[in-house]
């Protein structure tokens, strides 16, 4: 399955033709795009315009109904969850997904450890592993809530301690649902300043926002998707000024 | 956590300073619990003296591996299971037919295979059947979760128990299988219940390290996580089903080990002992101990141990009764528990 092409490198992400369909809605219908290696890339659109369910098919949270996902240059038609992170993928959700009834230190923990079953069961927490904890608790910001269960946190530092848990995976690509929603300003301020860092560190960030100030502060690339398919993408200001897009969002 | 360092270390600030040590005290719930239990415990073995004690002992052993066992499924990983009874009585009727004596069973009606193996023998393959019964039983389960995964093990429960009654050549049916041998080390017999309990004691300690090596390593943490959003650790790159499976064994390879040393204690075992009741008992044992705490399936079971046995003796009871009031109480002290304190005696989390 795997496809070598001319010029794979510069892409982090590549759909083709992928569809989900819920019943008799289709949330993501034969959709193809591209997103490339590195920067920032913003997925806009309007309510039900399928950008989270295309979040879920990237990061094998939901079956492909159909087509195909390229990441990292390797084509599947079967995205499995527990893979994404061998391909450079890693994701945060919408509605804040932590380990609620363990601590802010185990939630960060717990993806940095061993993953193959049985040398996991003799594997202690070695100090360069806490360290790595410790760092990434500093980063977003929690170090100091690092005891708290994760379910006794407020709603911005549950979104922060969940940003340094896919921080911890250390891949190339991050999915990030709406990492900005529900933020009060100073919260919205950590997180973009976060997103810059890992923007400078060259990882491949791709997210959702409703928030245009964001879109067109830190966005490289900006893709707009329209009931399941692709409206436009581009270049941040040419896609947002463009005809269709400004009707699709004022719905005139 | 077990062995929290860090607490300790607050335990013992407070050491030097009493004030503060009493109102620290007087807020933990799960210091009063410990020591209410323990002390009944103590008081019950003074007033019932030590004979009945070392019954009870025995008693409290088997039901304390069965509930350290089923916590790290159900406390642990998040998996409701009410099957487990299922394993116990797989390992019970393990150690009863592989150690029947071939000349006793002769004189009985209904032959069942005999093996006359010795009791040391025998104890592994109870864990590898019991083992071996679970993965075949997991691989299907992993496909259920929450409510229907409860189902699911209640079916187990009810198809183990409907075995252990129908397969006549193998258990005996409803007969039971009697005189089953006490251990045997050459020349020493554990005949005496005091060395009995301590074998007990001793595979409980063994059951407790193996629990506590696997929820204190990464492993474990893997398995809390699992039992707080499973699609999300598949996310970060584990294999949920293969842990689930995991954990799933090695809980009920515990559970056959405690068959087996119930079987060879009472000499007799029938499909009587393995009915669903029980296992919605353990179950109680393990939410009224506290979720994902070893120490709490310790008290849970200690405390259920003493209810059972100790309504034994209520003086103004008739005696008719007292068989029926002791379900009754238990029952009340379940919904009283879940009412107030729906964590357990000394557990932090919630189903």
């Amino acid at each position: 399955m795997t496809s070598t092409r001319a010029g794979q490198q510069e892409l982090a992400l590549e759909t083709r033709e992928i569809s989900k369909h819920f019943g008799a809605v289709r949330a993501v219908d034969e959709l193809s795009l591209v997103i490339p290696r590195q920067g920032t890339t913003s997925i806009v659109g309007p309510n039900g315009s399928g950008k989270s369910t295309l979040v879920n098919l990237l990061s094998g949270v939901l079956p492909l109904d159909g087509g195909m996902v390229i990441i990292d240059g390797q084509g599947l038609r079967v995205v499995k969850a527990h893979e994404t992170p061998d391909h450079g993928l890693t994701r945060t959700f919408q509605e804040v997904r932590l380990f609620d009834q363990i601590t802010v230190w185990d939630n960060i923990m717990v993806v940095l450890t061993e993953r193959r079953l049985f040398p996991s069961l003799f594997e202690r927490a070695k100090p360069s592993t806490r360290q790595k904890a410790q760092a990434i608790l500093e980063q977003v910001g929690m170090w100091d809530k690092r005891d708290s269960l994760a379910q006794d946190l407020s709603y911005g530092q549950r979104k922060l301690v969940e940003i340094g848990r896919a921080l911890a995976m250390n891949v190339n690509t991050y999915l990030m649902d709406e990492p900005f929603a529900g933020l009060f300003p100073q919260m919205i301020e950590r997180v973009k300043d976060i997103m810059k860092q890992m923007r400078a560190d060259g990882h491949t960030i791709v997210f959702i926002s409703h928030n245009m100030e964001i879109v067109r502060e830190l966005s490289d690339r900006i893709i707009v998707l329209d009931s399941g398919t692709l409206l436009a993408a581009g270049e941040v200001e040419p896609v947002l000024n463009s005809e269709e897009v400004i009707e699709a969002y004022l719905g005139a | 956590m077990p062995f929290d360092t860090q607490r300790i270390g607050e335990l013992a600030g407070l050491m030097r300073n009493p004030g503060e040590l009493a109102r620290h005290t007087r807020r933990n719930i799960e210091f009063w619990a410990s020591l209410l239990i323990l002390g009944w415990a103590i008081a019950f073995m003074f007033w019932q003296g030590a004979g009945f004690a070392v019954i009870i002992g025995t008693v409290f052993a088997i039901w304390a591996i069965l509930s350290v066992s089923l916590n790290l499924v159900v406390g642990f990983t998040g998996l409701l299971s009410v099957g487990h009874i299922g394993f116990f009585g797989i390992g019970a009727y393990t150690m009863a037919i592989l150690t029947s004596d071939p000349a006793y069973e002769q004189l009985r009606t209904e032959a069942i295979p005999t093996f006359g193996w010795p009791f040391f023998a025998v104890l592994p393959i109870c864990a590898v059947l019991a083992g071996l019964a679970a993965i075949l039983v997991g691989v299907v389960f992993n496909r259920f979760r929450d409510d229907i995964f409860v189902l699911a093990s209640f079916g187990f429960a009810i198809i183990a128990f409907n075995v252990f009654l129908n397969l006549r050549p193998v258990t005996r049916g409803a007969f039971g299988i009697h005189e089953i041998a006490r251990p045997q080390v050459g020349g020493w017999y554990f005949d005496g219940e005091l060395e009995f309990l301590l074998l007990c004691l001793v595979f409980l300690a063994v059951v407790m390290l193996i629990s506590w090596f696997i929820v204190s390593s990464s492993f474990g943490r893997v398995l809390t996580a699992i039992r707080e959003d499973e699609q999300a650790i598949e996310v970060f790159g584990y294999r949920a089903t293969q842990y689930k499976l995991a954990v799933w064994v090695i809980s009920a390879m515990m559970a056959g080990i405690a068959g087996g040393l119930f079987a060879s204690w009472t000499t007799f075992i029938d499909p009587n002992s393995f009915i669903l009741l029980e296992s919605v008992l353990l179950v109680s044992i393990v939410i009224l101990g506290g979720l994902a705490t070893i120490w709490g399936s310790l008290l849970g079971a200690m405390a259920f141990v003493l209810l059972e046995e100790g309504m034994r003796f209520i003086p103004f009871l008739p005696t008719e009764y007292i068989g029926q009031a002791r379900q009754v109480v238990l029952g009340i002290l379940l919904v009283l528990l879940m009412l107030f304190r729906p964590q357990g005696l000394v557990g932090r989390y919630r189903l």
